[in-house]
């Protein structure tokens, strides 16, 4: 809905210096936003020895790709030791499939089992239907600090530090909140088709999988991308249990290059180009899938 | 746009209510004339997760605070109260949870007032999704990748806001560096990622808003001033209230930014000298630094129902359940 349809054009006109400090000041905002993206990636295409220089031109003054080479290992030793990165090694690709393994085990999991339960708690009659979902619901308040510990000392018992097993296990089967998400949107859609399926004979698990999954795909997908995100996110709880390099995700691992790095002269330039790579997965995606997932924010804003 | 958005809010009362003659009957024909069966194959998974990593971890953490708990034995003694007896002794306690309440007054101040600006021009000006997107775009980046960068950023010697600085003629910060700035700078880089977001829930709860009662305040000849404080804020208030316990008690629960980007490079997070030891890290030093399970554990429990407090407090101050539009 447009200001002029809300206020009248006669008001518009009065108001025209207003909106224009408005929009200057948005215009600030945004730019403000947008800078550190952009300075990132101005230190990750410089090299170590021009960040002494004093030069903060927009554009670096030696622009290079060496650190992105030395980040995806494509660079020389030669090229590492003149570079500067101080003996800190970065296993980006190893990192980076341990990311998408986790992010995807966790979103499959989550989304399908968040959306069975879903079903559940909006169409099914059972005795203790919504005590449930309110205790489920009732878990958003728990701090993930608080439950940390047990579930740490849970999977130690099991011997299962350090394995993928450990690290997606609190988030595959579900989250509180993926299952709210679902079940609101279970509740909003109309029931016909369904109940005319349903006197057609069709059961439970053929309703699901044949009608209601498939008119829930739009918000089964911003589910899908916001858990994924999430999950890409995540840092303590991979940070207590899968510190291992076979099973590190890139939150982690960005962070152990940083406690590793000399204090004397830090690799910036390698750092902020790990940082950046890091990054890339959900920018893309957002790219991409952006309106679907400002819309997924805002619905859960609303709620 | 905005139908999409809320239309699902009128939905709960489409639910499928119980009729209500089965109460008359008993459970077990309660049971056996419900889904029951196939119910619980729907919430198996779910359950299973819930059981194990939710409900069983928050009855065994309160059982943890009362103990202390050997790692290499996997055993905890019973030890009453003296877990939380520590706790009020212990000074680094007070410290950490005054650290997270300074950082969470500056946050939260700050990011709120910005955001509510935010929200209200883009609401005013323009119904782009560009705009939103880039508003929200530090909120989705790793919270990691938000802290490294940010100590880059504010390096005091090479990096470029201290550059800026020195440009308008303002000596160099030190920042993360200094005690004294640490906790306003990490409360600075969460106002920049977190403001979008929270702009984004307000700018949601602002399009719920009927646009008529805007043109009849604008035929009245009523100012923007006034139908901000007279339209926008009263009707926007329930949704400000659950904005604001999202945002208080996640405030609290600062960890990702203040464990990448304070203690330097080779330094203990928390630092310079604790400055910024906040609670969330504290409760995770004594934990797994020091294998103080069951310390770490009642400094959670207390954490925990302060938070809950804290939402409930907040709730009935602000009457968030109630709406004034209807």
């Amino acid at each position: 809905m447009s200001l002029e349809q809300r206020t009248g054009s006669s008001r518009q006109q009065s108001l025209r210096p207003g909106r224009l400090a408005a929009w200057a000041v948005l215009i600030v905002l945004i730019a403000l936003t947008l800078f550190p993206f952009y300075w990132i990636l101005r230190t990750a295409l410089s090299t170590n020895a021009s960040l002494f220089t004093g030069d903060v031109g927009l554009l670096p003054p030696d622009a290079t790709l060496v650190n992105f080479r030395r980040v995806l290992g494509l660079a020389s030793p030669e090229e590492i030791a003149a570079a500067g990165g101080a003996g800190v090694t970065f296993d980006f690709w190893l990192y980076l499939r341990n990311s998408l393994i986790v992010s995807t085990l966790i979103t499959i999991g989550q989304v399908t089992f968040c959306a069975m339960a879903a079903y559940a708690f909006a169409r099914l009659r059972f005795p203790g239907r919504d005590a449930l979902f309110y205790l489920f619901l009732s878990a958003l308040m728990i701090p993930p600090v608080f439950i940390l510990i047990p579930n740490f000392l849970f999977l130690n018992s099991l011997g299962l530090l350090d394995t993928f097993a450990a690290v997606v296990a609190p988030f595959i089967f579900m989250t509180p909140f993926t299952v709210f998400f679902l079940r609101q949107f279970f509740l909003g859609i109309n029931t016909q088709v369904e109940e005319a399926a349903k006197l057609d004979g069709a059961g439970h698990v053929q309703l699901f999988t044949r009608i209601v999954v498939p008119i829930m795909a739009a918000p089964l997908s911003t589910a899908a991308i916001l858990t994924f995100i999430l999950s890409w996110n995540e840092y303590m709880w991979p940070l207590v249990v899968g510190q291992d390099p076979s099973v590190r995700v890139l939150t982690v691992a960005l962070s152990l290059f940083r406690a590793g790095s000399p204090q004397a002269a830090p690799d910036w330039t390698g750092l902020m180009t790990a940082t950046f790579l890091a990054a890339v997965p959900i920018i893309v995606l957002f790219l991409v899938l952006g309106r679907r997932v400002v819309d997924g924010i805002q619905f859960s804003g609303v709620k | 746009m905005r139908n999409e958005a809320s239309a699902p809010a009128a939905a709960p009362a489409a639910a499928p209510a119980a009729a209500p003659s089965r109460q008359q009957y008993g459970l077990w024909y309660q049971v056996k004339h419900s889904d029951m069966s196939v119910a619980m194959m729907f919430l198996l998974p779910s359950l299973l997760g819930f059981v194990l990593f939710y409900l069983w971890p928050a009855l065994r953490g309160i059982w943890l605070s009362f103990t202390e708990f050997n790692l290499l034995r996997q055993t905890s003694t019973f030890i009453g109260l003296g877990n939380y007896q520590a706790m009020a002794a212990d000074p680094l306690f007070w410290h950490s949870m005054r650290v997270t309440l300074l950082y969470v007054v500056i946050n939260i101040t700050i990011q709120t007032i910005l955001a509510l600006a935010i929200a209200v021009m883009m609401d005013r000006l323009t119904q782009s999704v560009v705009i939103r997107g880039i508003m929200v775009l530090p909120w989705l980046i790793p919270q990691v990748v938000v802290g490294l960068l940010w100590l880059w950023m504010l390096d005091p010697s090479l990096g470029i806001v201290n550059e800026f600085l020195q440009a308008i003629g303002i000596p160099a910060q030190p920042f993360l560096g200094s005690p004294d700035q640490v906790v306003p700078a990490l409360a600075g880089i969460n106002i920049w990622r977190h403001t979008g977001y929270t702009a984004l829930l307000l700018f949601a709860g602002l399009q719920t808003i009927p646009g008529d009662l805007y043109e009849a305040a604008g035929v009245d000849g009523a100012s923007e001033w006034n139908m901000f404080w007279r339209i926008t804020m009263p009707l926007l208030r329930p949704v400000l209230a659950l904005v604001l316990v999202i945002t208080v008690v996640g405030s609290f629960q600062v960890f990702d930014v203040v464990h990448v980007a304070t203690g330097g490079f080779g330094g203990t997070p928390g630092g310079p000298a604790n400055a910024s030891l906040v609670i969330y890290l504290y409760i995770f030093r004594q934990a797994f630094n020091f294998n103080n399970f069951g310390y770490a554990a009642a400094m959670a429990t207390v954490l925990f129902l302060l938070l809950v407090g804290v939402a409930f407090i907040q709730m009935k101050l602000l009457r968030g359940s109630q709406s004034d539009l209807a």
